[in-house]
């Protein structure tokens, strides 16, 4: 991997209340890649990109950004920070109350002093990268799914951030979106020269597009490598993940007592 | 929405809150009539001042003159001080008598200004010197069946 | 027996613990609002927007709700007044009831039903769609950019709308009084200016409105901002609103009303 990683997470503990999310996990992202995360849901995916968004402060470990440890930056310093950084939340997040060339504007309001016809050939300019200079006239509620993610996609990289993180960038999405905002995601990256991670869950359309995967489950990354050493990979987890098994070493059951326990109980009393 | 159709809206909606506000003012309140232009302050002294409230009117012939300020007590004198507001368009003799009358049979009570024929003038912060109490009509009553009680003794 | 005393016990505490903490964070949170009031009353144009959601919109309740109070002030006071013979007075007692005492409360519960579930409704939905999220994620304050102007746009509205209930209500008593019942036009404008004092009755109607505009708005952008980021979370938030508004409102016009006219 590269000698000068963007982000690196070093043995980073994080717990809600007493209930531990992740627990020691070590992860390198090197700059001009696209890191998948990936792992069952609930598994301290989406805590981590909060992590090194800053939202929320590590329990153990250090986040470092850009060579900066996150929870030493005050709140100027955080805000400077997000600035370089653009987020693709769930689902979209876009503002409602704003037109979709708003929304796309709304960084370069907050933080620029450009004048308006600057600030219309930048939000164009991010529209036709995704391909939705036709919308801008339209709220958001008129926007289908794909086309929502694809407005806040140019959001997010409407200050030419040099991170970008997607949260399930591709979840509820057809067949046809998934594979356009699979194919915007990477270009986006190269073309802005930007790192970007991506949290998900679909292994299929990520491993076409990303360079390298952290396998995290339980709050430890199980198993990494690029996609090939995935696709190959003997790792029980990983295979079940990958070919979608019902069964593995992730249960179908959740845990509870043994069933025959259960079933005796009822027999008794009939 | 529009900036300016926003802002045209907004603008009518301040407009009409603060037309709203004026018709109060001046309508509804008493600033068109009183509480224009400067006041001044005068002082009476009152063995009793019945039921006489603050803000109560103080008129001379019929017509609001002031308005009673604050109404205080001299525990040297065992006296209460009435503190009145005057239109400082109205200047009165020294010499005026101050009344507290009540409107009507059980209407509020006003303090009553009888002009003297006095040159000087009362000015600001001045006392006056002569008052009547207020009639207090439990006094009266009593005094009346007291009178006709002793009457009609005498009468046997 | 024991576990389910200390259970008991540990909830009672939990809630109480609870709502200590949430009243400590209210009260922060306000502080907060008044700190980053900046950018909103610098670009004040994000105000003006939430002046036209919060009070513009408001006008149409506002103004039927104030017309038939007045016409109901308007019978009710005749009916009673007629009986002492001193039916001029109506206009006093339509007057006064409006500009100290209706026409701000009513003006009040109107625009927390109003425009403060609506402002609770919004942010909380926005925390729920992780709006507010993005937000912070852009490095933009959604204190300073989002609550702020809300809280900013109730706190101007509130006077406005109060002082239109106010003039509507005196005008639907009018309406009843001089128009159908037939109390003389003179006796009733004259009788209200005689009595109506304004700093005493006008300009204390307005101070308290502006105290209304300040606790209503401070509870719904509160509410909003810690609903939990849920359908039922928001839902719930839009009720408190309602409910913990306008017993504010009742309560504290009750002080207000304890200070001002204590003389009077």
């Amino acid at each position: 991997m590269s000698a000068e990683p963007l982000v690196q997470l070093t043995d980073v503990s994080f717990a809600y209340d007493r209930r531990p999310i992740l627990a020691g996990v070590n992860m390198v992202i090197p700059r001009g890649k696209v890191v998948a995360i990936m792992g069952v849901s609930g598994g301290g995916k989406t805590t981590t990109l909060r992590l090194i968004g800053g939202q929320i402060k590590a329990s153990a470990g250090e986040v470092r950004v850009a060579g900066k440890n996150i929870a030493s930056l005050d709140r100027d310093g955080l805000y400077d920070m997000r600035r370089r950084m653009g987020m693709l939340f769930q689902f979209g997040a876009l503002f409602t109350d704003l037109s979709v060339f708003e929304n796309v504007a709304f960084q370069i309001r907050e933080h620029t002093d450009l004048d308006q016809e600057t600030i219309t050939d930048l939000v164009m300019m991010k529209l036709n990268a995704v391909g939705l200079r036709g919308v801008a006239d339209l709220m958001p509620s008129e926007l289908s799914g794909g086309m929502a993610r694809r407005v806040a996609l140019a959001r997010a990289v409407a200050l030419d951030p040099m991170l970008i993180m997607y949260d399930e960038p591709f979840a509820g999405l057809d067949p046809i979106s998934l594979s356009v905002i699979g194919d915007l995601i990477r270009n986006l990256n190269d073309a802005l020269g930007a790192s970007s991670i991506i949290v998900t869950h679909d292994v299929q359309e990520s491993l076409k597009i990303v360079d390298y995967v952290y396998f995290v489950s339980g709050g430890r990354v199980v198993a990494e490598g690029t996609p090939a050493d995935i696709r190959k990979s003997d790792n029980e987890f990983v295979h079940q993940f990958v070919w979608g098994e019902a069964d593995g070493p992730v249960p179908f059951h959740y845990p509870a007592t043994a069933y025959t326990e259960d079933i005796g109980a009822e027999a008794c009393h009939a | 929405m529009n900036r300016l159709t926003l802002d045209l809206w907004v603008g009518c909606f301040v407009a009409i809150g603060l037309a709203s506000l004026l018709f109060l003012a001046l309508k509804v309140g008493n600033l068109s009539t009183a509480s224009t232009g400067a006041t001044y302050r005068l002082e009476a002294k009152f063995d009793n001042i019945g039921s006489l409230k603050v803000r109560a009117p103080v008129k001379t012939a019929g017509v609001v003159v002031g308005r009673v300020a604050e109404i205080g007590f001299d525990a040297a004198n065992y006296v209460a001080v009435v503190t009145m507001k005057m239109d400082g368009r109205y200047k009165f003799p020294r010499d005026t008598f101050a009344n507290i009358n009540t409107s009507g049979l059980l209407g509020e009570q006003y303090v009553d200004f009888e002009v003297g024929g006095d040159t000087e003038q009362l000015q600001d912060g001045d006392v006056i010197k002569k008052t009547q109490s207020a009639v207090v009509i439990e006094k009266l009553i009593s005094q009346f069946l007291f009178s006709k009680a002793s009457e009609d003794s005498s009468k046997k | 027996m024991r576990e389910r005393i200390v259970g008991l016990l540990r909830r009672l505490g939990a809630s109480v613990v609870d709502r200590v903490w949430r009243l400590g964070f209210a009260a922060r949170f306000f502080g907060l609002i008044l700190l980053y009031s900046g950018p909103s009353l610098r670009r004040f144009f994000l105000t003006v927007r939430e002046i036209y959601f919060t009070g513009v919109l408001s006008l149409v309740i506002i103004l039927v709700s104030g017309i038939f109070v007045g016409m109901v002030l308007g019978l009710q006071g005749y009916d009673t007044l007629q009986r002492y013979g001193s039916s001029e007075a109506l206009g006093v007692l339509v007057a006064l009831s409006l500009v100290r005492e209706l026409g701000p409360v009513v003006a009040a519960l109107l625009f927390a039903s109003r425009a403060g579930s609506a402002i609770t409704a919004e942010i909380g939905l926005m925390k729920a769609t992780e709006q507010l999220s993005a937000m912070e994620m852009m490095a933009v304050n959604p204190i300073a950019r989002v609550v702020a102007p809300r809280f900013w746009a109730g706190v101007i509205s509130m006077p406005i709308l109060a002082a239109l209930f106010s003039a509507m209500g005196v005008f639907g008593g009018y309406l009843v009084g001089v128009k159908l019942i037939g109390v003389d036009p003179g006796a009733f404008w004259s009788q209200m200016q005689a009595s109506v004092d304004v700093t005493e009755d006008i300009l204390n109607g307005v101070i308290k409105s502006v105290v209304f505009g300040i606790i209503i708005s401070w509870i719904a952008v509160f509410e909003g901002y810690d609903a939990e980021p849920t359908a039922e979370g928001v839902s719930g938030a839009t009720t408190r609103t309602v409910v913990t508004s306008s017993l504010a409102v009742l309560a504290s016009d009750f002080i207000l009303t304890a200070l001002m006219f204590r003389g009077g």
